[in-house]
């Protein structure tokens, strides 16, 4: 049983604003990109019966937004959560559990309004097994594979900072990405060591801001009177590596990424040259170099050269991260949903930086630090 | 908090905490599989047998990969490195190289080191410091 084409992208919006937004919490953040996609989807809030979110409860949002919803997804693996939302939604709707699922997203990542505080419990395995060795915060956690990447294929500080000179040349065509000035290898070399070989420009933003999807049936959206096309869901996977980082099984490629990959492209029945565009998720420099390579772009340490010679570039043969990415447009925390924001955009014909003729895009998510990934392949053709 | 982050262990991992106040790194052996596995847990994470014994462990490993962290965390002065060292025996562990420079140019990946331990509270916690120096 597979769902290709069955279950269909109806709604899709994100927060008014991104960046600062002091005067909205994280829940609020939650509902304010929720009804923008009700809104742009055209639906009575009473279709609605199912509800997927992560960082906020889904009892929170469902409550918040006056909906009773008749199936529930809590699953909150990080970043790439949403991506597990959609592909989680698709086999419900599927299987006749609920017909229209709200997915949403909001962190006050910045403002740190209504998000909760972070504090290690000391009896985890991180609490016991890598917070005493002194990290502070997904900077100094999240790249410790990159010198071992570095020392196996040959990737040099300078191809590293190439990745962000990239994006922010795609950030720079989106008035909405928060970091659009134009920047050089020697601007990100130049700039603030975080945590070594990681500098300030090779690291996400931080940022408050939220998204929200609306996902039912090909059937229900053929007959439903949308703002925009539907976009099909192709194919999907998810999976899970460690909640420790430093439990990797090998510091140069996330299983994860393969497995969760492998699935999505599987289902599809798509090849990669099918992909017009693609969005990996970018918290680190290293993160759509790892990508590239785990879901079968190019090869082994192939990745680096591949975007050094423009191919991801605008005007490249595989436009990624068209949006500016978490290093240039924005990231709250779990930047996956403004992933498969961008894609649908592109699937519209309505990004910002706008690829020509996109009929196939990817989105692949990260969680946690290589903890988990989630993939969706996407498409604006009716199966 | 001024000082560095204690680890708090819980029943499972209470002899390998044992162990390092002992001055002695050691981890749990599947009897079946004949290979040692990391975090501890009762039974072997690949043929799930209970038949599993804690074993002392050389002590001897290797740099597999790092970071140098300009943002120190309280009671660490930075920069210093957060690595992951590979166990002669196997397994890998997060844990602080000591007794060397916290620079990329002392810090060659896959160099030799040896087992020491440093106090965090109360636990002592294995760190590591480059093979034949002085601890």
């Amino acid at each position: 049983m597979s769902i290709k084409g069955q279950i269909a992208i109806v709604g899709a919006a994100e927060t008014s604003e991104l960046g600062r937004i002091p005067q909205l919490s994280a829940l609020g953040l939650h509902a304010d990109a929720a009804v923008n996609a009700i809104r742009d989807c055209g639906i009575d809030k009473a279709e609605i019966d199912g509800v997927a979110s992560a960082g906020q409860s889904p009892v929170a949002v469902a409550k918040h937004l006056g909906i009773t919803p008749t199936w529930v997804d809590g699953t909150s693996v990080g970043g790439c959560s949403f991506m597990l939302h959609v592909r989680h939604a698709a086999a419900a709707i599927a299987a006749g559990m609920c017909e229209v699922v709200l997915v949403t997203h909001g962190e006050s990542g910045r403002s740190r309004v209504g998000n909760g505080a972070w504090s290690p419990d000391l009896q985890s395995l991180n609490g016991q097994f890598e917070v005493p060795y002194g990290p502070t915060g997904p900077p100094t956690m999240f790249p410790i594979g990159v010198l071992r990447y570095m020392k196996e294929t040959g990737l040099t500080a300078e191809q590293l900072a190439t990745v962000a000179v990239v994006q922010r040349q795609w950030a720079a065509q989106n008035p909405r990405a928060m970091m659009r000035d134009p920047i050089t290898v020697e601007d990100v070399l130049a700039s603030r060591m975080i945590a070594y070989p990681m500098h300030l420009l090779e690291c996400c933003l931080v940022t408050d801001g939220g998204g929200a999807l609306l996902v039912t049936s090909a059937e229900r959206a053929r007959s439903m009177d949308l703002t925009s096309p539907p976009v099909y869901v192709l194919g999907t996977g998810e999976s899970c590596e460690t909640p420790m980082v430093s439990q990797m099984e090998d510091f140069t490629t996330s299983k994860a990424f393969r497995v969760s990959g492998a699935k999505a492209f599987a289902e599809s029945g798509i090849g990669h040259a099918d992909v017009d565009h693609l969005m990996i998720y970018d918290a680190f420099a290293h993160l759509p170099i790892y990508g590239l390579e785990d879901l079968g772009f190019v090869g082994r340490g192939e990745a680096a050269a591949f975007i050094g010679e423009g191919n991801t570039a605008p005007g490249g043969s595989l436009p990624l991260n068209t949006n500016g990415g978490g290093l240039s447009y924005t990231h709250t925390g779990m930047y996956g949903m403004f992933a498969i924001q961008e894609s649908v955009r592109q699937l519209r014909g309505t990004a910002a930086a706008q690829v020509p003729g996109v009929e196939v895009s990817v989105a692949h998510g990260v969680g946690g630090m290589f903890g988990a990934s989630g993939t969706l392949v996407l498409t604006n053709q009716a199966q | 908090m001024t000082s560095k982050a204690a680890p708090v262990p819980t029943p499972e991992t209470q002899p390998y905490w044992d162990g390092c106040a002992a001055g002695e790194l050691r981890l749990q052996r599947c009897t079946h599989c004949d290979t040692f596995y990391f975090p501890p847990r009762p039974f072997c994470p690949d043929c799930l047998s209970d038949e599993v014994v804690w074993k002392p462990l050389s002590g001897r490993a290797t740099l597999h990969t790092y970071v140098i962290n300009h943002r120190a965390a309280p009671g660490f002065e930075a920069p210093y490195a957060i690595a992951v060292v590979q166990l002669e025996e196997g397994p890998r562990l997060m844990s602080n190289i000591v007794g060397v420079p916290q620079t990329p140019e002392a810090l060659e990946l896959d160099m030799a080191l040896q087992v020491a331990f440093e106090g965090r509270g109360d636990v002592q916690v294995p760190v590591f410091r480059p093979a034949g120096s002085v601890s």
